[in-house]
């Protein structure tokens, strides 16, 4: 199986846009989305979502006042301040690691576990996609993106696809790491701004850190050329190879909104240069990816 | 009075705005800005604070002592997080997956885990323009952020003005950032996906009982579907803030808003106000 990852470590650079056009461009994959806090690529691609499963990945400490002592074990114990000065748990603030449960000597405390969010497989018409969606205010997301992974890993091997095409969330934490581990190489989406070259470098580093490789895009090149150079120069410094520049192009949104790719029929400048990004992909990669060829049944497929 | 920006879906200008209502406000009182993002931390791009103080912020690894060990596996069944395992006759700790949670060595029978501290980001507090600055930065490689979120918030004056700068998304850092806020501006672009992720950052919100409003940045581009979403859901939208190359270009260079443009100055104001008459 060859999974690629959409990185990009600052948030809003493009990922989920490439992601979508990667998806209309190669022909047998399996999409999943991994960015669970706000997933976005069932909007791209107008998913119907297919199946629904509950996902319980948090625990949370529950105590049964009938039975505590008041010791105060618990708050001792408690390395996330989750127990106040009253032994009432704070939900937030609970990791659900029961260091509390096995501290209690009154047998008082227990773990108990909640629907933090919901597992969805849907429907493209580019192939099916793995996805998921938090409950408001749960925290699970690192769990979340693991269980994303092997639902999709899961559903390639039934459908003997062996491309997984993933869209990362932003940041270098808990649900990057979890979407990096396993994967087979990184696309790293970046725009020509200080932040975006601050928050590539520590992108980079993770990705690194966990072996894999990775090649760069430069999306909205053209809002800032000094800024893309810099960029540019980054990317040979750090032996980092790149797939192309992006133009900035206001039809992306536009498309967006209207439910059509921009790689597709009248393809717009930015869905262009994403056609050379994704030949580069195939350069570099190989053939994994898989390119679709020009099917004159594509229009068929999109009535349906 | 402490406001979070925050916005759900990334790159939608919580940065730029977050630096620049601090720098309006700090004309005319003691502001303190917090940056949150500890994953990707930015606002010293922008401000280029003279560093004042720097901590680690550590967690507790276990480490087996494997003269004491037995093998017996108790501290792998408790482990919550799978972090630790057996392997080739020997509990291994898998540093990724710890939390820190101290539940392996509550459970040995032997005392054979010790803690040891491992640093996982640091806290950094700085000057920069009549401002306190604060920022939490991970450790490349690190997976948990709300740890340094909480030590940063634990160094706020209970006596100034706080802005807090929150990462992107709807997760723990997220949360760990809103819940020490008394209100969030929500900074949405008018696309499909700012809306969706708005959504999902004002169920966070109310969840945790935060006063919502909403900022819309680069208007102009597209559908009208955040506004009438906010006119459903009666959340103020306090400021629009149009597509603008100009815009892009300053903020691309590092220059905060209110520096390239001031006339954003008093508009930034009168969002705060808004804000603080809102609450009351």
């Amino acid at each position: 199986m060859r999974e690629i990852l959409f990185l990009s470590g600052k948030g809003g650079t493009g990922k989920t846009s490439l992601a979508a056009a990667f998806a209309v461009l190669s022909s047998r994959k399996v999409l999943a989305d991994c960015d669970v806090d706000a997933a976005n690529l069932h909007l791209a691609l107008r998913a119907a979502v297919r199946e629904e499963e509950e996902f319980r990945g948090s625990k949370e400490a529950i105590r049964d006042e009938a039975l505590c002592v008041g010791c105060g074990r618990c708050r001792e114990v408690c390395r996330f301040s989750a127990i106040g000065e009253t032994l009432e748990i704070d939900p937030f603030l609970c990791e659900g690691c029961g260091a509390c449960v096995t501290a209690c000597p009154a047998g008082a405390l227990r773990l108990v576990s909640r629907v933090s969010g919901h597992w969805l497989l849907a429907d493209t018409p580019h192939g099916p996609l793995s996805t998921a969606e938090l409950v408001p205010g749960e925290e699970t997301s690192g769990r979340l993106v693991a269980l994303v992974k092997e639902k999709a890993r899961n559903l390639a091997m039934q459908e003997r696809v062996e491309t997984l095409l993933m869209d990362g969330s932003p940041g270098i934490g808990c649900p990057v790491i979890a979407s990096v581990s396993g994967a087979h190489a990184v696309v790293l989406v970046t725009e020509p701004s200080v932040s975006g070259l601050h928050d590539l470098d520590r992108a980079l580093g993770v990705v690194r850190h966990f072996g894999v490789s990775a090649a760069l895009v430069v999306n909205k090149a053209d809002l800032n050329a000094e800024w893309t150079d810099r960029i540019l120069r980054f990317a040979s410094e750090h032996e980092l190879p790149v797939l192309g520049t992006i133009p900035y192009d206001p039809e992306v949104p536009r498309r967006l909104i209207e439910g059509r790719s921009v790689v597709e029929e009248e393809v717009t400048p930015a869905g262009e240069a994403m056609k050379r990004v994704f030949g580069r992909c195939v350069e570099l990669w190989g053939d994994v990816l898989h390119p679709a060829p020009m099917q004159p049944e594509r229009d068929e497929r999109r009535g349906r | 009075m402490k406001v979070a920006v925050a916005s759900g879906k990334g790159g939608t200008g919580k940065t730029t705005l977050a630096v620049s209502l601090a720098l309006a406000l700090a004309e005319t009182e003691k502001v303190e800005l917090l940056d949150c993002d500890v994953e990707e931390p930015n606002v010293h791009l922008f401000l280029h604070p003279r560093l004042v103080s720097r901590e680690s912020v550590n967690k507790l690894l276990p480490v087996v002592d494997e003269e004491r060990c037995t093998r017996c596996g108790a501290c792998v069944r408790a482990c919550e997080f799978h972090a630790l395992g057996l392997l080739g006759g020997s509990v291994v700790v898998y540093p990724q997956l710890c939390h820190g949670c101290g539940r392996c060595g509550l459970v040995c029978p032997v005392e054979a885990i010790a803690d040891v501290p491992q640093e996982i980001g640091k806290v950094e507090w700085g000057t920069a323009r009549g401002l306190r600055l604060g920022r939490g930065i991970l450790n490349v490689g690190e997976a948990a952020a709300t740890p340094i979120i909480h030590a940063l918030q634990r160094g706020m004056s209970s006596d100034a003005t706080i802005v807090l700068d929150a990462p992107p998304g709807t997760g723990c850092p997220t949360i760990a950032t809103l819940r020490g806020a008394d209100a969030t501006l929500l900074v949405t672009e008018p696309t499909p996906f700012g809306l969706h992720d708005l959504r999902a950052a004002v169920g966070v919100a109310r969840a945790l009982g935060v006063p919502v409003a909403v900022i819309v940045n680069r208007d102009g581009v597209s559908d009208r579907g955040v506004e009438s979403y906010c006119r459903q859901e009666s959340l103020p939208i306090l400021l629009k803030i149009p597509f603008d190359r100009e815009i892009a270009a300053s903020y691309a260079a590092g220059v905060p808003l209110v520096d390239a443009f001031p006339k954003w100055k008093s508009a930034l104001l009168e969002v705060f106000s808004a804000l603080v008459e809102g609450l009351k």
